[in-house]
């Protein structure tokens, strides 16, 4: 075979760099990848800053004992309490206004919704108020320490989730419609009427997200350092190669997705299908130790939870490789199996 | 198979469920040549040529280009074809000459992206975006990322559908440049006057067949007649009236009106009119003018070109 003359570079770095500035000249798609996930960090951030947990609204009924039973309520510094008729008092229970609502004549009946979580609270708040005011004497008089350590807030929890969420989102749309796009202008089906081999052209795709990983990460981890003091514990270079792993297996997942479909609307269709189950699942804005045990298994195989919880090891907890070994592991296998099915399945016309 | 073809296929089949695209084609191009796909939409000419481009497989027949077969030798074709498809649209945020650089990067070996651009008159849009080209320029970088690989063989699918007629004859000589330099050519159309310009041998393909087979003068030749008179009358002639004429060859009805195939006008216009006259008809119009490629797939097919 003759020697390529040194024209041009190498097709897999062309494709990438081709790639590269089609996406910069798409300004929607830079506000997407990069403005959105800022926008969604300071919304989050500030809605669930740390603050003194609200009063917890209870009710008390009408009767001989209501007046005594407010007073002794009122001076409850983490109780909200009002005064109801019976009927009105049952109301604003059964529609979620107050938590737990003081009925009875000579000792008191707490009505309440045990399966609500301040109820449990509002109880043991009633009746600690009730019974002081009644005359008990508490056997001792403990302290309180108040704690808020960095690495437990929720703004803690929060962005490494974010970083995740947005490396999925932005990786599998950008790659979805970059493919589905050129598939309906025939543009793949030209690429194929070349010598182009067809692994350069996947692999761009993939190459080209990971250098804007960089990019969008970065943007993420330095706005939540400078303004809600969260900061990476653990090791850069793992935190490095969690992304990266991140954004490799949602780059070939998306490649993967995108392998067949013919339209905008089903590429649309089916990132929602495959990404819904884990922005609920995956443990981006809640932990997703409340779901049953039966599920966790299947949870934590997601691509997305093994990311998230790398993500929290290295930034929260401040574990290295050695200890977010499992997801990276994990996350490899999505890559690679979900890039080989796709370069066998794609449909290049 | 002669040892000059360069593109050959036999019996070619193709067959989708609800319609025989390709219906048994054998084609023979020489190199050097321009060889012509003429037909009209639907004919079968885009399955025809992406089979022959390795684009898409047939069901039955034997392709061979350059005396290779795309199941062997897919990557050593792929060198040394240069490919323009029917409405491909290339990626509108890239310049002329990213898209030209990125596609000589698949190529082993051919022109200079640069000199490329000076030849087809694209030097000055070099650094414009795609999207903000003319049509014509459009069809120019398509060709001239079909040209990027420096092929032995150019295929060209419809590369003047839709261009203006300035656009169309700088497409023409971009075609004349390569031929000069011993490119061999095979285009499809469903302009006469492109396949008459361009081509040197021409195969008529209609319903998937090939229903004519020369160079533009044989073809025109086949009708044995070179002028042709269309006219409508009310009330209309019918076939027998036309027997009477002198040189009479043959009659389409084409809607309302007749296309009479005659030797010469001089002696067959005045014997239509008397034979107008004669049958107290009253004629509406009447034009003629020097038989085409047109003329013959009419006669061929009792269809027109453009909307069979």
């Amino acid at each position: 075979m003759p020697e390529r003359k040194r024209v041009t570079r190498h097709p897999l770095i062309e494709l990438t760099i081709v790639r590269l500035k089609e996406f910069l000249r798409e300004p929607d798609a830079v506000f997407w990848v990069f403005a959105f996930p800022l926008l969604l960090t300071v919304a989050l951030g500030f809605a669930f800053r740390e603050k003194a947990p609200d009063k917890i609204p209870v009710g008390v009924a009408e009767g001989p004992a209501a007046q005594q039973r407010m007073a002794m309520l009122q001076k409850s510094p983490a109780l909200l309490p009002r005064l109801y008729s019976l009927a009105e008092g049952r109301e604003e229970l059964r529609r979620g206004k107050i938590s737990l609502f003081v009925e009875g004549e000579a000792s008191p009946v707490y009505r309440l919704d045990p399966t609500r979580p301040d109820a449990r609270t509002a109880r043991v708040e009633v009746d600690d108020a009730l019974q002081g005011g009644a005359g008990r004497k508490d056997v001792f008089a403990a302290k309180e320490e108040h704690v808020v350590e960095h690495g437990s807030r929720y703004i803690d929890f929060l962005v490494p989730g974010l970083i995740g969420m947005n490396l999925m989102g932005t990786s599998m749309w950008s790659i979805g419609f970059s493919v589905v796009n050129a598939r309906l202008r025939k543009l793949l089906k030209r690429m194929l009427a070349t010598p182009m081999r067809k692994r350069d052209f996947l692999l761009a795709q993939a190459l080209s997200r990971l250098a804007f990983l960089v990019v969008e990460v970065g943007v993420v981890v330095i706005f939540a350092k400078l303004v809600f003091d969260v900061s990476i514990r653990g090791s850069f270079a793992a935190f490095s190669v969690v992304c990266l792993a991140g954004g490799a297996a949602f780059a070939a997942i998306g490649l993967f997705i995108s392998s067949r479909a013919k339209t905008l609307e089903a590429i649309s269709g089916l990132m929602n299908v495959v990404m819904m189950p884990m922005w609920i699942c995956s443990g981006v804005f809640f932990s997703y130790e409340r779901f049953p045990d039966a599920v966790k298994p299947v949870i934590r195989a997601l691509p997305l939870t093994a990311l998230n919880d790398a993500l929290r090891a290295v930034m929260n907890d401040g574990h290295g490789f050695v200890q977010v070994a499992p997801q990276l592991i994990n996350l490899t296998i999505w890559t690679v199996v979900t890039y080989l099915v796709g370069l066998k399945i794609f449909r290049w016309q | 198979m002669s040892d000059t073809a360069v593109i050959s296929c036999i019996d070619l089949r193709k067959h989708y469920p609800d319609v025989k695209a390709v219906d048994g084609i054998d084609l023979e191009v020489h190199r050097g040549e321009c060889f012509g796909l003429l037909g009209p939409n639907g004919a079968g000419k885009t399955t025809t040529i992406e089979i022959l481009e390795g684009l898409n497989t047939p069901d039955s027949g034997e392709v061979r280009i350059l005396g290779l077969t795309w199941e062997a030798d897919e990557r050593e074709l792929r060198e040394r074809i240069g490919v323009s498809l029917q409405e491909t649209q290339l990626a509108e945020k890239l310049t002329v000459l990213e898209t030209l650089t990125l596609f000589r990067s698949f190529y082993r070996e051919g022109p200079h992206p640069d000199d490329l651009l000076r030849n087809l008159s694209l030097d000055e849009k070099r650094n414009s975006r795609v999207g903000k080209l003319s049509g014509g320029q459009k069809q120019r970088l398509a060709v001239a990322c079909a040209l990027v690989g420096e092929p032995d063989i150019l295929f060209l699918d419809e590369p003047t559908t839709g261009l203006d007629p300035q656009s169309r004859l700088q497409l023409w000589e971009v075609v004349a440049e390569f031929r000069k330099r011993g490119g061999t050519v095979l285009l499809t159309t469903h302009y006469m006057e492109e396949a008459e310009r361009l081509c040197d041998r021409i195969a008529i393909v209609d319903h998937g067949k090939r229903i004519a087979l020369g160079t533009p003068q044989e073809l025109i030749a086949r009708l044995d007649a070179p002028h042709i008179i269309e006219f409508e009358s009310t009330p209309r002639l019918g076939e027998e009236d036309f027997a009477s004429i002198g040189g009479f060859h043959g009659a389409t009805p084409r809607g309302e009106r007749w296309q009479l195939r005659v030797d010469s006008l001089a002696v067959s216009v005045p014997q239509l009119l008397a034979a107008v006259d004669a049958k107290g008809a009253k004629l509406e119009t009447l034009t003629t003018h020097a038989a085409t490629l047109e003329d013959l797939f009419v006669a061929l097919t009792g269809r027109e070109l453009r909307d069979a």
